[in-house]
């Protein structure tokens, strides 16, 4: 090949970068694929395997859905009153999260802290946590959600602040209003689609969460999943799946709905 | 004026419902539902007692953390490397899964009964969470490393497909008309046509969820699937906090690295 | 009426945006503040009712000290002045009814504040306000569906339900188009005539400053560089304004040395003269 005339879609060096990467992911498979060691005649007979257990779940057991009732309505208060407890608990920590209103740069330093701790953690290790405080039970769930969530919504709403425009505030503090009132009419109007759209959106996350924290007995349906499963009743696990797909497809509608209607 | 005008004008909030004892008895609703949710929880204050003193003695028992043992620490590394590797594998195949279900779920390529089928297979990945994906793996294939494998990938489907078909709805048709002009047939036409514009989003999507297989490879082993998540459990059913404790810093510090990793490569490749 | 006496502000950058600044503004006069961008024309409002800190200097609405000011003293202070923005300022997610009763704030509990409840006169004379200035029939409009002309007599009206003791504002036209900058400027003198208040106003147009304008002070580099009525800016005046035309030793305020005088005594006399 020539040097000119020849079509070179990108320059060597990115090419160079390209296979980098390439070989990089490779080894990394090959290398992950070694250490799993994973036992491949499993991966055999794991379709009939999944085929078997779809046919022991179906058909649903109907006369189960009573039972579930009660487990389905606390998974909903616990991602309910979750989500209310951390956007509540968000409002000051994104306040002093936020670079225009933080008081001084101890208070940034340690939202900035709450934030990333809250993120880090999963949901069911704060479950695992609030279990062994509080005991099983709706409440570990709870709270496990809400302080998870907090580090989420402060994170999303402390970017809102730092967005909203300075002039709105100074304009209502020139007509001589406090400062709690500049706050209420020149930043909370600013904030409120944001706090709106993160609280649904988090609630719709935490909606799926709620289902499984009853894995570690911190109540709502997943306590009820984790028996059914092990007691291999799979009819009334299939029950189950089926009630979680409405709630969650349910929640995912609401908020979307709710998010639309404020501009 | 204001004797031509006897009646003084008042003027009330146009409020965002249909009126305003509507938008009261919205919030009397909320209140009353949230008050319910909470009274559920029994709350008294001698469980928030009980709660302070378990409390104070977790925090007694889970500091400092134990990193002596060497037995423990092989334990624990053992645990991050099969996260890991559980990870990468995962996000490969749950990408590779990922792509035809995008194309299936895009609605400017797709014919309508395939459109729906590929939203329904996202809509139905995204609903359940991995732990519940895991736990029925499990069932399914034994305790162990393939059943978190197998619930990571299912999960990223439903992440992966439903972003790349919105990107793929979002692509310049022009340059896909353009080949098939040229008498590509369909594979083809998307091959030269579709892939090129989205490759940058595909390896961007595949960094991004693999941060996010990460995070979900080191609890999946709660449910017995494999990873650090089943030395987890059982460090917290022996009530031995002390490593609870290290393993969580762990976990933390190999999310952040992740996420380090991951933002890093993104940055680059934009 | 407003004192201001040699007005100094600096920038915590380094930035002399006011080296030392005179000016008085009484009656129901239209004061007219241009100069080049930089001049210091937005930090000297702004340091009236202290958005901006000034570093130096007094300034006195009515024989207040202003600049001493702190918490609650400086938020009633404020209340005397209606201040207008370039950008508005409006709260645009709020309806115009809101932002305009917003301007009563400095004399509702913060409790009132948040539920909205103004006092029924407020209200009232928020209807009055709104007819004045062109915008009955809006009140329930949210304020980022208006134009820009409708926005800034919103604004207008906010500053007067105030019932401020002077109007501080801040080039009402720069984002306007001909048009309605000739609306807002007639509305702000009309407004002055008839409560019988003073307005000072920064403005970029020279055109709209001549013909609205009582009084034109010319501002350069944070100093004063001209004071006179529309008639003394000639072109040498705005040469010493704009480009920074040498001012020739002894000059009196228009920037010339035949109407020797100084400078606060000139003004004083204007005003009288005016208000005569
Ligand atoms: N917040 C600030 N921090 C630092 N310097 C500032 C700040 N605001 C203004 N300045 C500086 O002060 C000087 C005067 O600015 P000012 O905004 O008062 O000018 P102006 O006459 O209103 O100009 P324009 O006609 O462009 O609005 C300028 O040099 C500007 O760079
Ligand atoms: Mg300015």
């Amino acid at each position: 090949m020539t040097d000119y005339q020849t079509w070179e879609r990108r320059t060597p060096r990115q090419r160079i970068g390209r296979y980098i990467l390439m070989l990089i992911v490779l080894v990394a498979a090959a290398v992950s694929w070694q250490l799993l060691q994973i036992n491949y005649s499993y991966l055999g007979t794991a379709p009939t395997e999944f085929m078997d257990l779809i046919n022991r779940m179906y058909p649903p057991n109907v006369g189960y859905t009573g039972e579930i009732i009660s487990p389905m309505i606390e998974t909903i208060h616990i991602a309910i009153l979750g989500t209310a407890l951390a956007v509540l608990m968000s409002i000051p920590v994104a306040l002093i999260g936020a670079e225009n209103t933080t008081p001084n740069r101890f208070t940034f330093v340690l939202g900035k802290f709450i934030i990333s701790a809250s993120r880090s953690v999963n949901v069911i290790i704060w479950a695992l946590v609030f279990v062994i405080i509080f005991g099983s039970g709706a409440l570990a769930g709870t709270l496990a959600i809400a302080v998870r969530s907090i580090g989420f919504c402060s994170k999303l709403i402390a970017e809102a602040i730092e967005e909203i425009d300075p002039g709105q505030v100074e304009a209502i503090q020139a007509t001589g209003a406090n400062s709690i009132e500049a706050a209420i009419y020149g930043i909370v109007p600013q904030v409120k689609p944001a706090l709106i759209g993160v609280s649904t959106y988090r609630w719709d996350i935490n909606v799926r969460a709620s289902t499984i924290i009853g894995f570690v007995g911190a109540g709502g349906i997943g306590v009820e999943l984790n028996t059914s499963i092990n007691f291999f009743a799979w009819q009334q696990v299939l029950t189950i799946l089926l009630a979680i797909l409405i709630i969650v497809v349910f929640s995912e509608v609401v908020s979307a709905y709710l998010r639309r209607k404020v501009r | 004026m204001a004797t031509e005008q006897p009646e003084q004008r008042t003027w009330r909030r146009p409020t965002a419902f249909y009126n305003h004892y509507v938008k009261w008895a919205v919030y009397v609703v909320i209140t009353v539902f949230l008050l319910w949710s909470a009274w559920n929880m029994r709350i008294s204050p001698a469980r928030i007692m009980d709660g302070w003193n378990a409390a104070v003695g977790l925090v007694e028992g889970m500091v400092p953390p134990e990193y002596t043992t060497q037995f423990k620490n092989e334990l624990l590394i053992e645990g991050l490397v099969e996260s890991l590797a559980m990870s990468v594998i995962a996000t490969i195949v749950g990408v590779i899964i990922s792509i035809p279900v995008a194309f299936m779920a895009a609605e400017n390529i797709a014919p309508k009964p395939v459109y729906w089928t590929g939203r329904g297979i996202i809509t139905v990945s995204r609903s359940f969470h991995e732990l519940i994906i895991a736990i029925i793996a499990v069932k399914a294939v034994g305790i162990g490393a393939l059943a978190g494998v197998i619930a990571l990938s299912y999960k990223t489907v439903g992440f992966f497909a439903k972003l790349l078909a919105e990107e793929i709805e979002d692509i310049d048709s022009g340059q896909m008309e353009a080949t098939e002009a040229t008498g590509a047939n369909r594979v083809q036409t998307m091959l030269f046509g579709v892939i090129p514009q989205v490759m940058p989003r595909i390896i961007g999507l595949t960094i991004y969820r693999w941060d996010i297989n990460i995070r979900h490879s080191t609890i999946v082993g709660i449910v017995g699937a494999g990873g650090i998540g089943a030395t987890l459990l059982n460090s917290f059913d022996q009530y031995d906090y002390d490593f609870f404790l290290t393993i969580i810093i762990a976990i933390i510090a190999i999310v952040m690295v992740g996420e380090l990793i991951s933002t890093y490569i993104r940055g680059r490749i934009q | 009426m407003l004192s201001v006496t040699d007005l100094q502000k600096t920038y915590p950058s380094g930035d002399e945006a006011l080296k030392g600044v005179s000016l008085d503004v009484t009656g129901s006069e239209t004061v007219a503040m241009i100069g080049p961008s930089g001049a210091g024309k937005s930090t000297f409002i702004r340091c009236v009712n202290r958005l901006t800190e000034p570093t130096g200097g007094s300034v006195e609405l009515d024989g207040l000290e202003i600049t001493g000011l702190s918490g609650k003293e400086l938020r009633n202070a404020r209340r005397d002045m209606g201040m207008i923005f370039q950008e508005y300022n409006l709260i645009e997610r709020l309806t115009v009814m809101e932002n305009v009763l917003s301007g009563r704030l400095g004399y509702v509990s913060t409790w009132d504040a948040f539920r909205r409840k103004f006092a029924g006169d407020d209200i009232e004379r928020a209807y009055e306000v709104l007819d004045r200035v062109g915008l009955g029939g809006h009140e329930n409009n949210r304020a980022d569906e208006l134009s820009g002309g409708q926005r800034q007599r919103v604004g207008i009206a906010r500053a007067i339900l105030q019932r401020p003791k002077i109007l501080l504002v801040d080039e009402p036209t720069s984002s306007l188009d001909p048009e309605s900058s000739r609306a807002v400027m007639d509305l702000l003198t009309e407004i002055a005539a008839e409560d019988d208040i003073p307005v000072l106003i920064n403005i970029h147009e020279v055109d709209l400053a001549e013909e609205y304008a009582g009084r034109i002070v010319g501002l350069r580099d944070g100093q004063k560089v001209f004071e006179g009525g529309p008639d003394d800016l000639d072109e040498t005046a705005r040469g010493q304004i704009y480009r920074g035309e040498e001012i020739p030793e002894g000059a009196g305020p228009t920037g010339k040395v035949a109407e020797a005088g100084t400078p606060g005594e000139s003004s004083q006399e204007e005003g009288q003269i005016r208000r005569g």
